[in-house]
Parts: structure tokens; sequence; C-alpha cells
């Protein structure tokens, strides 16, 4: 099984509207959207749900009025400062609650449940670009990285039951969990970056963190136009560390205006950005390694 | 005072308004980085003389000769970090989140208090004096919100000080982190821009911040260059449009060369001082509405 996965450190450089476009771009494939906090790629995508559940991940504590005594216990015991005390009544604030256990335990009166969080719902879905696994995770709950493992997981037994061998997998901006989560397994990490400060900056922490999980990564320049230095010393970064750029895009609101008629910017009439976009498929495709024959 | 600045969608200008807004602010005031995994505000503030400090959290460590194999850590730990395998206690300490439960509840002491790295804190201050705080988490650590907690910490003890106001660069996103760097502020500036993926992720942010009862404001970045479905959306949720950044070259690139908005042009500043006087008349009367 191959997987791609669109990833940059920053956002905003263009991960979603790339990853449409591969998504129309391939073949035969799994469309995946890991940016389970603020996933966009439906808006291009409008799948059709056909299956859906909720995401359900750790637990919460829940103080029982009723048995409580009020004796304190549970908030000198609580690490996250989760627990409050208004008035002599003890109460959890769940948005602080890591699901640790510890104030369940150690309650002298057991009156602390411990029931399971809702974090957010996955869908199972169709596309005309094919089959979409994706997901909501709910406004401020955590574990989107085992959210994402979930996703994956799902794409993979979507792909070997349809016999497709390659996973589009769009990611979620920053190097921590969910992001984390998101490179497990991947064939190719896709960097897109963006010539500015921020863009060069970021490039090199999401580079050191494939390389800590010995990944293989390519670059992508977008807005590949706006500031030739820093375009040089992504060029010359990349070259330090020998990672292969596949490709310039220019600053262009064609990726806007395709973003507003819900298309990929590759669908529809071709334009010169249209074209550059499919020469960097192209030339993503040794990276990604020959198709299984299935 | 406390101003987060935040976004659903990651590169809408979150930064490049922190940044803008922290150079003419008027009173004295603390830029704090929050987006601990990407910290980007200081290649535009530049501060200097920083001063980096490693942050730890706290795991335990075994030791072998007091340990009886009871398990009870294993068993209360909710994160897969210990483990009772036969004869073997395991420890995990990448997995751990740090409650302290297992050294709590071990009989026998036999867990102590051990040490994980998660990245650094960088304190310094720029050339026109404004001092810069960043979280700049180790790469491989998964969590960012312990380390954001150590960067609040030392925010609370810098601006207590000399009462200074306070910026804060949020990550994106509605999740954990961002839930965590917005908590203290008195108004939230919500930065988007008027295309789609702006607005769907706008809603996002909304939902995930209105229960906080906090005043809220926004504003368009790259105004111009999608639609008007942002300002309906505003015009719904009675949300306040604070100022609008027009989609230009010379924006873009001013950023892309490191440079502070403000700088830019005189219409460029007046733009910012407007927008800071109307951030610190909605702190005030967020504060009046709570007082009542």
């Amino acid at each position: 099984m191959r997987e791609l996965v669109v990833i940059s450190g920053k956002g905003g450089t263009g991960k979603t509207s790339l990853t449409a476009a591969f998504a129309h771009l391939a073949e035969k494939k799994v469309l995946c959207d890991l940016d389970v906090d603020a996933p966009d790629l439906h808006l291009i995508a409008e799948p059709t749900i056909q299956r859906s559940g909720p995401f359900l991940s750790g637990h919460v504590a829940e103080i029982d009025g009723t048995a409580c005594t009020s004796c304190g216990t549970c908030m000198e015991v609580c690490a996250y400062g989760a627990i409050q005390n208004v008035d002599g009544r003890f109460t959890v604030a769940s948005g602080h609650c890591e699901g640790c256990k510890v104030c369940v335990a150690f309650c002298p009166e057991q009156a602390i449940d411990f029931p399971d969080r809702l974090c957010g719902t996955w869908y199972e879905s169709e596309t005309r670009f094919g089959p979409m696994i994706h997901a909501q995770l709910d406004p401020g709950q955590e574990n989107s990285g085992k959210l994402v493992t979930l996703l994956k997981a799902k794409a993979r037994e979507h792909a070997q039951q349809k016999g497709v061998d390659l996973i589009v997998s769009d990611g979620a901006p920053g190097i921590g969990c969910p992001v984390i989560s998101s490179l497990s397994q991947a064939t190719l990490v896709l960097l897109v970056t963006e010539p500015t400060p921020s863009g060069l900056h970021d490039l090199e922490r999401v580079v050191d963190l494939c390389r800590h999980f010995r990944l293989p990564s390519a670059v992508l320049i977008n807005k590949a136009d706006l500031n030739q230095g820093y375009q040089t010393a992504i060029h010359t970064f990349c070259q330090s560390r020998d990672i292969p750029v596949v490709g310039h895009l220019p600053h262009d609101p064609e990726v806007t205006r395709a973003m507003i008629r819900g298309q990929a910017v590759t669908e529809g009439p071709e334009t010169p950005f249209g074209a550059q976009v499919r020469q960097i498929w192209a030339n993503l495709q040794p990276l990604l390694g020959a198709p299984a024959h299935t | 005072m406390i101003i987060a600045v935040a976004s659903g969608k990651g590169g809408t200008g979150k930064t490049t308004v922190s940044a803008a807004l922290a150079s003419i602010w008027k009173r004295p005031v603390l830029a704090v980085d929050m987006d601990v995994e990407e910290p980007n505000l200081h290649l535009f503030l530049k501060p200097e003389s920083v001063r980096s400090e490693a942050a730890y959290l706290e795991v335990p460590v075994l030791d072998k000769a007091l340990c009886k194999l009871c398990g009870a850590c294993a068993e209360l730990c909710q994160f897969k970090a210990i483990s009772l395998m036969g004869a073997h206690l395991l420890i995990f300490p990448d997995m751990c989140h740090g409650c302290g439960g297992c050294m709590r509840i071990c009989p026998e002491g036999a867990l102590q208090k051990g040490q994980r790295e998660l990245g650094v804190v960088e304190a310094g201050i720029t050339s026109e004096g404004i001092p810069c705080l960043t979280g700049r988490l180790r790469i491989g650590e998964a969590m960012s919100p312990p380390l954001m907690g150590k960067v609040r910490q030392r925010m609370q003890a810098m601006a207590e000080q000399d009462f200074r106001d306070i910026i804060i660069d949020a990550p994106p996103g509605v999740s954990c982190p961002a839930m965590t760097a917005v908590q203290d502020a008195d108004v939230i500036l919500l930065v988007t821009e008027p295309t789609p993926f702006g607005l769907h992720d706008l809603r996002l942010a909304w939902q995930a911040f209105h229960p906080l009862g906090k005043p809220m404001g926004v504003v368009i970045n790259r105004a111009g260059v999608g639609d008007d479905q942002v300002q309906a959306f505003c015009r719904e949720k009675g949300l306040p449009l604070l100022t609008e950044i027009p989609f230009r070259r010379d924006i873009a690139e001013h950023y892309a060369h490191g440079g502070i908005l403000t700088q830019l042009d005189a219409g460029m500043k007046a733009t910012f001082e407007d927008l800071a006087q109307r951030l610190e008349r909605m702190a005030c009367e967020g504060q009046g509405v709570s007082h009542a």
C-alpha cells in the first residue's frame, strides 16, 4: 500500500488545495482528510456520507454531587487544575480534564464517575474522486492523534477492499500529536512550503520531524515567486538535507477561484496553474513507487 | 488586558496581526507565541538577547529494588505508559501525560520523579523594548499543552511584575492547544480570509470559543481575494468585523521579507492603531458586562 501524506508545518501554504488536485489526478485511490481539527478537503470533494460513527476516546471524570462530601481530595490530586470548588460544591471542568483517573482512584467516597468521552465523528464517504475517509473532532477536544490513527486504519481497509493501492492524505498544520500520527507508514511525505521566513522556519522543523521518524520526504514550493531570496534559501536547505524539490507554483488567485467554485485547481478548463500541478503530480510518481498489480 | 489572536484555519495571518498589534501598542506589552509547534512571531518581532530554558514534564522512573510488581500503577495509567509484563514493569516515558497518579498510588514508593524534555521556553526583548516569550516544542514530542502551560506560567509572572498588556499568538485549529491559548484572554481576535476554507474554519472557531463568553472580533485578511460569505457570517452571528487587510501583492511581499505590516505604509499603521483602540474598548466593555 502506497500512502502520500501532505503536510506543511505552517498553515495556509496550500496543502488542501493541492491534495484536492492530486485526488482529481490520481487514477485509483482512497482520499483521507487527517486534519480532523479544521478539515477543509470536504469543501472541494463534496462527499456523500455512506457510514458514520461516534469517536469515543478516553474518559472524563464526573463528580456525583449526592455522594460527594466536599473533602477536596480530588482537587489536591488533579495535576491539570480541572476540579473547581464553588462554595464547597466540587465539579469537573471537562475541558481541562485529561482523563487520567487519578481523582477517581483517590476519592474516598467513590463519588467520581468515569464515562467514555465523545470526541468527534468519523465518516466513510463517496466522492467524485473515489472513496473518502474523514472526521470532525468536536471543538476543544483532544486525542486528535487517536482519531487520525483510526482514519488511517479505515482508509487502508477501504483501499484493500477495493483493490486500490494508493491513499492520498491531507494532514494538519504543526508538528505535534495529530501530525505525528498522520505520518505513520507513509510512503512519501510531501512538504508544502512558501518562500517566507515562517515558511522556511516551519519547513526545517517538519523536515526534522520526518527525519526523526525516518520517513522519506519531498518539498513543493508554493507561492514561489513571492520572494526570490527565501526560494533560494529553501533550495539550499533541501540540498543540504538531500530532499528533492518536486516543483514550484506561483502565487496565483486561481487557487482561490477554484476553491469558490468548489473544484480542484486541475478540474475544468486547463489553466497554466493547473498544468503546473499536473507536472508536479507526474514528478511525484517515481517517489511514490510503482503501483502494485492486483 | 490580554488579547488572543486565533483562527480555525492556519496561515490566515495570526502572526502578521499579532506582530503588527505589538508594534503599535500604546501601553507596555508582552508578546507571547503560544504556537509552540511552529512558533513564528519571533521571525517578525526579532527579539534580541534571547534566553532559552528547557521545560520538562514529570514522568515516573522505576526503582526496581523497591517494586513488588503489584501492578497498581499499570492498572491506573490511562495512557499506556506503564505495562506489567510478567516479572517486568515497563515504563514508556514518551506516552506519559504527567498526571503523577502512578507515583501517588505505588504502595512501595518505587516510582520516583523523572523528567521528559518538552522543549524550551525562550524569552527576549526587541530593540523597541517589547519583551517576547516563545515556547518551542521538541521535535518528536507529541504533546503541546504541557509546554504551553510552562509558557503560560512565565507569561503570568512577567505580566504581574509591571502590569503589562499581553498579545498572544495562538496556534491554529480549535482543539486542545488552541483552547489552552485563549483561556486567559479578555478579547479573542479571530483572523480569517474571505474564502470557503476561511469561512468554514471561522465557523468552527466560533463554535469552539463562543461558549467561553469572551468578547470576540474578526479581522479579514486578504480581503477581496474571495467572496463575501465571511461578512455575511459575521453579521448573522453578531461578530464585529473590526478591520480588513486588503489582498495586495506588496503586502504579501512585505510579509515574505519578514516585515511588520505597520511599517509598510502610513495607512497600515493607522489601520492597526484603530484596531488596537477597538480591542481596548471591547476588553473594557467585556469586563463591564462580567462585573454587572
